[in-house]
């Protein structure tokens, strides 16, 4: 019995037909929607290369079913940038030689989008490690990974305090 | 997997009504169950998804000092609710210590209290196991022991509980209520995970149709928070499931131990109360010698289920070690690797 359910995918509302339940979010975002860049790494959970937002918060789209997720908004890698202009995490990743392979990188980027969200970390490098442990690199690109993640929070932070002065001065 | 009819509850009644039927399974965050159902391990026909159910997903607190966590609330919710974390510093501590931030954000708390044992006898189809298939056997025995059980196992089954979020709880006296078909029961976590004995396949106390509705921490549990801390040894510092690890809480009055709590995880087939070692340290001062007693005595039923002898020791002393950090006092923050044994240089304890 198909069922039908609502998705926000990187920000475009559309109804989606689930013809089996076992769909998982990760096999309709790559198989029903053509969005391959989250990664099918172990399909168990444990590598993270599946990594997208579910309404805001990083998780696993292996282990999440789809006809589960009726009415969640979802981001993906594929919806991180605006048009040519690269997210943050996605520019700290290069400047930082954070990938090799690149097979990881999709999930560790929206892992490190998920993370500055979290706002837990702070500028700890132990922290910023502990809170990317969910997400595996097989090329060990681990250190350009961690600089990538501290120097796309100063830089997101320094646009909210530059974005908020703008707002008080507009509202002056 | 195999397939299987996808049921979506309104409320409890309904969820309970549709969770009755033989071969169907609740599903919440579905962390665990879709990875053993991808394994072939489990093998619902029904799901009866719970995650819209309503006043589920909340921290209530009570006037009498109690604490109500919603089945529904997410591990990582909890975790940094910052008055539930300042009050339950070894609960945070252990919950930030379990899986990976991914998986904490999904995973609910009733969810890491129904978890399936890691044997990996259990999640292999290709072993005989009793908790799979009633009756099978064992290949855990006699085979890569090194994680088993060293309290409470059977010839029947030798696996370990995975959750270090029940560690801290069940030291808490955490109480489970249940919804089912002939209304609601509390039962406290300490009965609610069942020893493997002959009959593995029995996990907990929970009939058919029965649904985990709230964890429960008394009012007493609050008295612990200057005090406590959870440590766990792992085979890496995180994303890890725990070798040993222990939830120790101290109430000091005038320099003496006034009241401990002890549970040890990784070592049996439930979350571990260790109430012989709390006992040994009522009225005591806080020093090493009372911490290694309670070790001896919270170990002292203890024997190797295959080549896990070592467990015992690293047992005893992460106990020693837990209690002295207790003792020390909760930090105030939250170490960057949680329930790390190996402190940085700030904290460091003599090896």
């Amino acid at each position: 019995m198909s069922v039908d359910i609502v998705l926000t995918v990187n920000g475009t509302r559309r109804t989606i037909p689930i013809p089996d339940p076992r769909t998982t979010l990760l096999d309709l975002l790559r198989e029903g929607l053509h969005l391959t860049g989250a990664k099918k790494g172990c399909d168990r959970g444990q590598c993270g290369a599946c990594t997208v937002l579910v309404d805001g918060r990083r998780i696993n789209s292996c282990l999440a079913l789809a006809v589960s997720l009726d009415g969640a908004e979802v981001l993906t890698i594929e919806g991180l940038a605006e048009g040519d202009h690269l997210h943050p995490v996605q520019e700290a990743f290069i400047a930082h030689d954070g990938f090799q392979c690149g097979f990881c990188t999709p999930g560790q980027i929206m892992s490190a989008v998920g993370l500055i969200r979290e706002a837990q970390a702070g500028n700890d490098p132990e922290r910023v490690r502990e809170a990317m442990s969910g997400n595996l690199c097989r090329c060990g690109a681990y250190a350009g990974i961690t600089e990538a993640v501290l120097e796309a929070q100063g830089a997101m932070s320094q646009h909210t305090i530059r974005d908020s002065a703008t707002r008080q001065g507009e509202a002056a | 997997m195999i397939p299987f009819e996808y049921v979506r509850a309104t409320d409890v009644a309904d969820a309970v009504a549709a969770g009755g039927a033989p071969g169907a399974a609740y599903l919440a965050a579905g962390t665990n169950l879709l990875d053993l159902m991808k394994g072939g391990v489990s093998r619902p026909t029904r799901l009866v998804d719970i995650t819209r159910l309503p006043g589920l997903a909340a921290v209530e607190r009570r006037d009498d000092g109690s604490v109500r966590i919603g089945a529904l609330v997410r591990n990582s919710d909890l975790a940094h609710d910052p008055a539930f974390a300042r009050t339950y510093p070894a609960v945070a501590e252990a919950l930030l210590s379990g899986a990976s931030a991914q998986l904490r954000n999904a995973a609910t708390a009733a969810g890491n209290v129904m978890q399936r044992t890691r044997c990996p006898y259990f999640t292999d189809t290709g072993s005989a196991c009793n908790k799979r298939e009633p009756g099978s056997g064992c290949d855990a025995r006699g085979g890569e022991t090194r994680l088993h059980a060293v309290l409470g196992w059977s010839e029947a089954c030798i696996a370990t509980h995975p959750s270090d979020f029940c560690v801290p709880l069940v030291a808490l006296d955490a109480v489970v209520e249940i919804a089912g078909p002939a209304g609601t029961r509390s039962v406290p976590l300490d009965a609610f995970h069942r020893l493997p004995g002959d009959a593995p396949e029995r996990e907990t106390v929970l009939e058919p149709g029965e649904l985990v509705t709230v964890l429960v921490l008394p009012p007493e549990a609050a008295r612990f928070s200057g005090h406590s801390r959870y440590l766990k040894v792992r085979d890496r510092t995180s994303y890890a499931f725990a070798v040993v690890s222990a939830a120790a809480s101290l109430r000091l009055d005038g320099g003496r131990i006034a009241e401990a709590r002890l549970a040890l995880g990784g070592v049996a087939l439930k979350p571990w109360r260790a109430r012989e070692a709390e006992a040994v340290l009522a009225g005591r001062a806080p020093d090493e010698a009372a911490f290694r007693a309670a070790a001896d005595a919270a170990l002292a039923g203890a024997r190797p289920s295959g080549d896990n002898a070592f467990k015992i020791e690293l047992a005893r002393r992460l106990v020693v070690r837990a209690f002295q950090r207790a003792a020390a006092g909760t930090p105030e923050r939250l170490p960057a690797l949680p329930g790390s044994a190996f402190a940085p240089a700030s904290e460091a304890a003599h090896v």
